[in-house]
């Protein structure tokens, strides 16, 4: 949100925190937000085995679903889909 | 009541033994010295306090209260000595936790990048793939790069002792033009590999014309790519008047503090701030600290877009050192996001 959009942190975390359903308190706590990060796809620690499964988006697959999720176009997304669009 | 000394750091990095009155006397000498130079309001009595709370504490690190953490954003991201520049980035994502990456070249300035451009592209290329924080790429304007004898410019570093006043300034308009020309080339080609974001760091390093090869260089890039992140880092706290008569928007660059290169940069375009204070080494941490904070503070307030503190070896009250003691970085970040309300580091 900062990047793409300019917006301050307390309006960024406020706009997260609401795009996911969670409380600003979680966006703090890591052991709700893992759950919720391989709920949403949104990616985490690349831990093969432990913390990441085969299902388990990474790298840009995540960043389509962030892009997604937050309603903000972010750059490496769209290049891609410009990349992909035009297949299938 | 006997005060015990308290382990702390010179800004240097040095480790001193301070009492609490002594730090506390550091502070406010310090929130004095940058009322005096940079002409902005001191610390408020509670602020001091708790900067005096920070640095009166023996503990190894210190951190702010759980839920008020901001973004971690980083210029040039690894040694570029450990495998490749690609795992750099995924070891500063997966295992330093940062907020965003940077790719960047050994040279870091915009000029030598675009002489590597099809390999700066194609290593973006690859990095996103694999990443999922932000990926940006970041250089310097580095205006000194434009003169002889690494460039095809006179240097006005030679013709300013000569008296050379008019040819000086002659120099320096024609490098604006020539760096704003390939930083956006540069921009434009790593943005079409998908990078996320660019950085201009160390902005004004030349002084007030390398500020403004950033500030028009960011104007143009935002024109052609309107969701483009940008982000700026400052050289210094004050723009040096090199030039001297040089304006953007109307305001003459030479000489503006934080709160002015801020407005500045957010009217040219930029996504995030980034100011930097410099360290005085022979000051305590204590000192620079409540310097950087008090001559930054007015910047936070009024600030339209995210405020990244520089802060790391030399700036933002980290001690110049190679590698600043986590004891002193942990109580500057701390102290600066506590009390100015920072959006990152």
């Amino acid at each position: 949100m900062q990047i793409t959009r300019g917006m301050r942190l307390k309006q960024a975390k406020e706009h997260v925190a609401q795009k996911l359903g969670v409380s600003l308190m979680d966006l703090s706590d890591p052991v709700v937000m893992l759950d919720v990060r391989k709920e949403r796809g949104l990616g985490s620690f690349t831990e093969a085995g432990e913390i990441l499964y085969i299902d388990d988006p990474v790298g840009l697959e995540a960043k389509f679903h962030i892009a997604e999720l937050l309603g903000i176009p972010i750059n490496s997304v769209e290049r891609f889909k410009a990349m992909t669009g035009g297949r299938g | 009541m006997t005060e015990h000394p308290i382990p702390t750091r010179m800004g240097d990095g040095a480790l001193v033994f301070l009492t609490p009155a002594e730090i506390e006397a550091a502070i406010r000498d310090g929130v004095a010295a940058a009322v005096k130079r940079a002409k902005v309001e001191p610390l408020t009595e509670d602020e001091i306090a708790h900067l005096l709370d920070i640095f009166s504490s023996r503990s190894r690190f210190s951190a702010v209260d759980i839920g008020d953490e901001v973004t971690l954003s980083y210029d040039g991201c690894g040694s570029q000595d450990i495998g490749t520049r690609v795992n750099d980035l995924q070891y500063y994502e997966q295992y330093l936790c940062a907020d965003s990456v940077e790719l960047y070249h050994h040279d870091y300035s915009y000029k030598p990048a675009k002489a590597v451009l099809g390999l700066e592209q194609t290593t973006m290329r690859q990095a996103q793939f694999l990443l999922t924080a932000p990926c940006g790429y970041g250089a310097m304007p580095d205006l000194g790069l434009y003169t002889v004898p690494d460039g095809p410019i006179a240097n006005w570093a030679q013709l300013l002792p000569m008296g050379k006043i008019a040819e000086s300034r002659a120099a320096q308009e024609e490098a604006v033009e020539l760096a704003v020309d390939d930083i956006v080339l540069v921009a434009a080609s790593m943005a079409e590999a998908g990078a996320d974001f660019i950085d201009l760091d160390t902005a004004g390093a030349a002084g007030d014309a390398d500020f403004l090869a950033a500030l028009q260089a960011i104007e143009r890039i935002r024109a052609r790519f309107p969701d483009l992140g940008i982000q700026i880092g400052m050289a210094s706290e004050f723009v040096l008047g090199m030039h001297g008569e040089l304006e953007y928007d109307g305001v003459r660059l030479a000489g503006l503090w934080p709160r002015e290169q801020m407005k500045l940069a957010a009217k040219a375009g930029v996504t995030i701030f980034g100011p930097a204070i410099n360290v005085n080494t022979g000051k305590s941490v204590a000192w620079n600290v409540a310097r950087t904070i008090t001559i930054v503070k007015q910047c936070c307030e009024e600030a339209t877009v995210p405020v990244h503190l520089n802060g790391g070896m030399g700036v933002g009250g980290v001690p110049m050192h190679i590698l600043p003691p986590g004891d002193a970085a942990s109580r500057a970040s701390r102290s600066a996001v506590d009390i100015l309300r920072l959006d990152g580091l």
